[in-house]
């Protein structure tokens, strides 16, 4: 049944800090860092007036935040953690610490260009140099699915099936500073929808355990051991997805969102807060009868590979939109994607738009540009494959 | 003797079989470490006064106080020698190990 | 006194907690671990951050720790120690003691900024460092704690340099700075003192601290059979101390009416065996001279 809850005018970060106090960790653990700061200063707040009620550590650095959230978790609390860009690297050796011990904490992470140059804004090189850390990685297009990902985080980490932390982004400033109209979940439904966290997975004073143990000679197994859960992880996505819709009314898709593609003979993958431009673009470009789809990922790990199969096997051109590049090569997105589509024995033609790098605008304009060398490719047309878009100055491609 | 035992341990023949996180039991001992010693301690019930410096300083904790005289876990004892370099009465000594009681 | 504290070895229990594992025959580091654990009991959570403890206790499937036990980040071991006690807080768990066990490494150089931070906010654990006075996990590399003239392997000693040239890092007093509510320095040579002082940091409602001198055979250098011995000449010599900070104040638990040769210490150690009368005389000045500083500012 459908419960509709209260809507509340608020940032991205905001929408952070509300979803964390609907599903109240026992443990928050966090180190300031912009964008993520306001989140965390909302989730303080939370914790003075008692509407949180949660062990609030403040930690001297996000190595120590997320170590005190491994901690917190290795005794079976429910922990939360926040960051972004310089913040998600410095902590990046306790990531596969997390993973490979299955505990499943919930991360925000504001995606934002990583240093240097030193850039505020935001872009996904951040997140995507993560990818291998063994974390569930979703994007978020708006401040409400980023509300509604962190309450679905819980539920899907914690699945016994499951037992793995997720990084839930959201683009820096773009969304964790801009307002919109986001609607609460009802408390006493989302009770039902994520129960209190148990598991036999910690140190227990009555089973004691040793844990994030060395392996030397078993090392192998535990990590295939880790792969073969994370595979199953993809359905369980999306049954939490479709459980969450029928209760909240919110669904996005699962693994990935299929927009205007049916019969579309070009599509842009996108990942996070660039979906909601494209969106607009596809509208106008349709209403002028070009044959144009979106495909918004949601999810970098696991890899909707056999989406990315299905969408390939009928269209002609795909582009890839990154927000980020892999220097040396080309867009982190892109050589996963391709990665996929290596299946098919007929490959549709491909694209990779690095753009908005350290929060370089994208709009609607480049978008449309996008889409227009895709329908020509699609007939044909030779174009540079990587292209750096909306560049202040020329290039030599 | 009050000491953790060597159990046996049959490894997984699945991978789905391993436990979920590098997590495992405590206190689960599979081999013992007696072929890492050369000399075997060797306690002198009649000169002992009992009191239980070498139960004190063993770092591995193999010697037991449980009993009426002190007992040596000899699974688990590494031949060290601090026991019998600390007792101040002598009354351990350090004999070669495959020789008799006598260190012959 | 108290009926909590543990005071000498017919006090303690006959329960071994951390057991079997694959530390060095003689290894001082591991009596430092099992007494303490011995001290605080089976409702432990135990976290190391990779040294050697770690190394020999926790290799899958021969698990050494009965306690609960966790492998914490290297530089954080402070702070998975803050998360477990926040975590068992939150969780209404009572009873149980929070305490972990890093070497001189990872107290006080890696792991300095998060000890800090743990201290800073005073949260409920037990720190415990046990100082071999090097890397050893590694190899006997250099670390803060290395004292002067000692042969590592990042240290050589050689014709222009006489092993580390640095004296050690003086964490005992960098903690006490933060005005923690009590922290002490131990050997494993005085384990009636070190018991004592597991035990008093056992019934602190914040941040405690203990130092523990835990001579390595391997890396210094000695026969096995010796490490009580060097742990209690350490002090006897003056090179090392026992002594207390609480209620704002510190307190030498021990003052010798004179030292023990160093010389004597030095050349029992092959790291020092290298060493002349002049950097002997170097290391005995630096000794005077802070021995000079305790007697005279702390209360013995
Ligand atoms: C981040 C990181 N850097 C380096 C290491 C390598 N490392 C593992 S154990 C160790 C030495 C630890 O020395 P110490 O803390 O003094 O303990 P000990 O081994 O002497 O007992 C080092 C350098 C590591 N595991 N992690
Ligand atoms: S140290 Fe010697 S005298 Fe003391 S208990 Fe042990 S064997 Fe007996
Ligand atoms: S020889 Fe070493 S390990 Fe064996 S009982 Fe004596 S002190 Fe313990
Ligand atoms: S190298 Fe030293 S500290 Fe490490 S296990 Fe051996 S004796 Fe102990
Ligand atoms: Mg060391």
């Amino acid at each position: 049944m459908r419960m509709a809850g209260r809507k509340i005018f608020i940032s991205g970060d905001e929408a952070v800090a509300e979803a964390v106090r609907l599903v109240s960790p026992h443990v928050i653990s966090a180190y300031p860092i912009t964008p993520q700061t306001v989140a965390v200063e909302r989730i303080s707040d939370f914790v003075e007036d008692g509407s949180l009620q949660a062990e609030y550590i403040h930690v001297e650095s996000e190595h120590s935040a997320m170590s005190a959230a491994l901690g917190a978790a290795a005794v079976g609390a429910r922990t939360f953690t926040a960051t972004s860009s310089q913040g998600l690297l410095y902590m990046a050796e306790v990531l596969p610490y997390v993973s490979g011990a299955r505990f499943p904490i919930v991360m925000m992470n504001a995606n934002r260009a990583l240093a240097v140059p030193w850039a505020l804004l935001s872009d996904h090189r951040d997140s995507l140099s993560q990818l291998d850390s063994g974390w569930i990685q979703v994007y978020c297009e708006d401040a409400q699915e980023t509300l509604d990902m962190i309450i679905q985080a819980y539920r899907v980490a914690e699945d016994e099936r499951v037992m793995t932390p997720m990084m839930v982004n959201l683009d820096g400033f773009v969304l964790t500073h801009t307002y919109e109209l986001v609607e609460l979940p009802d408390q006493a439904a989302l009770k039902s929808f994520l129960p209190d966290y148990s598991t036999d997975n910690k140190m227990d004073l009555d089973v004691p355990k040793s844990v994030c143990l060395a392996a030397m000679n078993h090392y192998m197994e535990y990590m295939m051991k880790q792969e073969l859960d994370m595979r199953n992880v993809e359905s369980i996505i999306e049954e939490t997805d479709r459980e969450y819709g029928d209760m909240f009314g919110r669904s996005y898709g699962g693994m990935i969102e299929q927009y205007m593609c049916d019969g579309a003979d070009a599509v842009l993958v996108t990942l996070g807060s660039v979906t909601g431009t494209a969106r607009v673009v596809v509208d106008s470009m349709r209403s002028e009868g070009y044959k144009v789809g979106l495909v918004k990922l949601r999810f970098m790990r696991p890899f909707p590979k056999a989406e990315i199969i299905e969408i390939g096997s009928k269209v002609k051109a795909i582009g890839v939109v990154d927000k980020d590049i892999s220097v040396g090569y080309e867009g982190i997105v892109f050589t996963n994607v391709n990665s996929a589509l290596s299946d098919l024995d007929r490959v549709p033609q491909r694209l990779n738009f690095i753009a908005g790098l350290g929060g370089r605008n994208v709009s609607k304009a480049h978008i449309r540009d996008m889409y227009m060398q895709l329908l020509e490719v699609a007939e044909g047309k030779e174009k540079e494959k990587i292209q750096f878009v909306n560049a202040r100055c020329e290039y030599n491609g | 003797m009050d000491r953790p035992k060597v159990v046996k341990y049959k490894e997984p023949e699945r991978a789905e079989d391993y436990p979920v996180g590098a997590t495992f039991k405590a206190g689960h001992l599979v081999q013992t470490n007696s072929g890492w010693r050369t000399f075997r301690p060797i306690i002198d019930q009649d000169k002992c006064i009992k009191c239980l410096r070498c139960f004190l300083v063993c770092p591995d904790g193999a010697i037991d106080k449980s009993g009426e005289s002190l007992e040596i876990d000899y699974d688990f004892c590494k031949g060290c020698g601090v026991c019998a370099h600390e007792c101040k009465v002598g009354a351990i000594r350090m004999v070669k190990e495959g020789a008799d009681e006598d260190g012959r | 006194m108290d009926k909590n504290m543990v005071t000498n070895a017919r006090e303690l229990t006959n329960t071994e907690f951390f057991y079997g594992h694959k530390a060095c025959a003689g290894c001082g580091g591991s009596l430092a671990v099992r007494l303490a654990l011995k001290v605080l009991g089976q409702n432990s959570f135990v976290s190391l951050p990779p040294n050697c403890m770690s190394a020999v206790g926790f290799l899958f499937p021969q698990i050494s720790f009965v306690t609960n036990a966790i492998i914490a980040p290297f530089a954080a071991n402070a702070a998975v120690l803050s998360g477990i006690e926040a975590g068992a807080k939150a969780l209404g768990l009572k009873d149980h003691h929070v305490v972990g066990f890093a070497g001189d490494g990872g107290t006080a150089d890696i792991g300095i900024q998060a000890l800090s931070g743990a201290i800073d906010r005073g949260d409920r654990i037990i720190y415990i460092c046990y100082d071999n006075e090097a890397y050893m996990n590694t190899g006997i590399q250099q670390s803060g704690l290395t004292p002067y003239g000692a042969r590592t392997t990042t240290s050589p000693a050689g014709k222009n340099l006489p092993g580390s040239i640095k004296m050690k890092k003086n964490m005992f007093e960098i903690v006490a700075a933060h005005g923690i509510s009590y922290a002490a320095t131990a050997s494993i040579g005085y384990p009636e003192d070190y018991l004592k002082k597991v035990s008093k940091a056992a019934q602190c409602e914040s941040t405690s601290y203990i130092h523990v001198m835990a001579p390595c055979c391997t890396g210094w250098g000695f026969p096995g059979e010796r490490t009580i011995e060097i742990a209690k000449e350490a002090v006897d010599c003056g090179l090392w101390f026992l002594a207390e900070y609480e209620n704002e104040k510190f307190t030498l638990n021990r003052k010798p009416s004179s030292f023990s040769p160093v010389k004597e210490y030095l050349m029992k150690q092959g790291r020092f065996r290298h060493l002349g009368d002049d950097d002997i005389s170097i290391i005995e000045r630096h000794r005077d001279h802070k021995w000079e500083k305790m007697l005279k500012n702390w209360d013995s």
